[in-house]
């Protein structure tokens, strides 16, 4: 059983709660939910608690990643999309976190659920899409209208710009989510290959050498995919809340 | 597509979702045409199983409102109050740079000034000295230079009265002289003033 790389993906019930007769139950992805949301603002919080002139390693790092996101947006949206700073800052300190407690060992990883990441994309789609039309009113349409299109083609256009925009959050949720799942499984089956291999004596023992460099490797690659992939969704954040605020500009 | 399916999961199961849990969920994931690698009760595909969505969203929602909220009232505001500080303390810093660089300038003119001021004052000092030391020295030598003419021609006036004194003398010494050697030589005595005469007529060759 625990040889299974799906394994590392169940949800268990820790705490059973039902409300209405729908489960909302409190389960391990819930409960790394909150230590994602625990780690994440409890390390912004003390490292800053100093409020350092000259700030300490930990501060630089608080102070780096609020700048990081901060020139992403102002490049992505320009200056009026600053007022989304909090929305984009929190998704990508959210999302990063949690995918790197995901890589600990026996540690579930939140946005290897499907369900999560399409509901962080609903999250920003939905925020574009109310913000278009309540700053821009109908005229948020324009998104779907390029400029110095032929009439001929403008049907046609159109189409292919409402298709593209309808499948953003889907895109954007199973880019983050097939990322982190393949990730996790190509990892557990590499690292299940040193197990099986050397449980076949001497020879196996060498023979588990080549999947055990492959698991570190891997594992390097994988602190860069989630890094990655939380920097890939903060980044097409900013593109999708750009047309938001200039829905005729492309 | 994962997503309409999952949709259409969600809505069968939260609908049914008493009587579904353990009987229902192999239909379920044949609609949804994911693999059957899965176990432990569901037997869906883990990240797929919808049996779990209700509360994943609910957590989600939960936990990440308030990681929102927390970045957005506390975080947020204090990073960015921390380098809003440091920037205008910077910008501070610069402007009292300038500003004491701007007095190093000053005090640095001010002392040329001063310097060039000392150097033209030192330079007629040192002329006026040199002027009145030559006024000196001039009426010096012309004091000297007329005592000295006047002393001269005193000499010279004594020099003068000695010499006509000593030409006057000169005529009495001969005429005595001339009777002295007229006797001796001829006995005989020549008058005073044939001897005056003669004498004379001598001093007159």
């Amino acid at each position: 059983m625990s040889n299974d790389p799906t394994h590392q993906f169940l949800v268990n019930k820790i705490v059973p709660i039902e409300i209405g007769g729908i489960d909302f139950s409190f389960t391990n992805a819930s409960l790394f939910m909150v230590a994602t949301v625990g780690a994440a603002a409890g390390f912004l919080y003390l490292t800053t608690s100093q409020r350092g002139l000259i700030p300490t390693r930990m501060q630089s790092v608080s102070e780096m990643s609020y700048e990081f996101i901060a020139s992403m947006l102002r490049e992505g949206a320009g200056s009026g999309g600053m007022k989304f700073f909090p929305m984009v800052f929190s998704l990508f300190m959210f999302i990063l976190t949690a995918n790197l407690l995901g890589m600990m060992p026996y540690f579930f990883t939140v946005t290897s659920q499907i369900i999560v990441t399409f509901a962080l994309a609903v999250f920003v789609i939905g925020t574009v899409i109310l913000y278009g039309f309540y700053k821009h009113g109908l005229g948020f349409l324009k998104l779907f209208v390029p400029h110095g299109v032929p009439g001929v083609l403008l049907p046609l256009v159109v189409a292919i710009e409402i298709i593209s925009f309808l499948s953003r959050p889907i895109s954007l949720s199973v880019r983050l989510f097939a990322n982190m799942l393949a990730g996790h499984i190509t990892l557990k089956v590499f690292a299940g290959f040193v197990t099986s291999l050397s449980a076949l004596g001497a020879l196996g023992i060498g023979g588990a050498i080549l999947p055990l460099i492959m698991t570190v490797a891997i594992t390097g690659l994988e602190f860069l995919v989630c890094f990655l992939q939380a920097y890939v969704f903060a980044v097409l954040t900013c593109m999708y809340l750009n047309d938001a605020v200039h829905p005729g500009s492309h | 597509m994962f997503v309409t399916a999952a949709y259409a999961q969600q809505s069968t199961t939260t609908e049914g979702a008493e009587a579904h849990d353990a009987a229902a969920a192999g239909e379920v994931h044949t609609e949804t045409g994911v693999a059957h690698e899965g176990e432990a009760g569901s037997g869906v595909f883990p990240p797929f199983d919808s049996t779990h969505f209700a509360s994943q969203l609910l957590w989600l929602a939960i936990t990440f409102g308030l990681f929102y909220l927390l970045m957005s009232k506390v975080i947020i505001p204090r990073i960015g109050g921390i380098l809003e500080t440091r920037h205008d303390r910077i910008a501070q810093d610069l402007d009292e740079a300038s500003r004491l660089k701007g007095e190093a300038d000053a005090a640095i003119a001010s002392y040329e000034q001063d310097l060039a001021a000392a150097k033209s004052k030192g330079h007629k000092i040192a002329d006026d000295a040199r002027e009145s030391a030559k006024a000196k020295a001039t009426a010096d030598r012309t004091a000297v230079e007329a005592d000295l003419a006047k002393k001269i021609s005193a000499a010279e006036d004594r020099i003068a009265d000695i010499k006509a004194k000593a030409l006057a003398d000169v005529g009495a010494i001969a005429e005595e002289t001339a009777t002295a050697v007229v006797k001796q030589l001829i006995g005989g005595t020549v008058t005073k003033a044939e001897i005056t005469a003669a004498v004379k007529a001598s001093a007159g060759n």
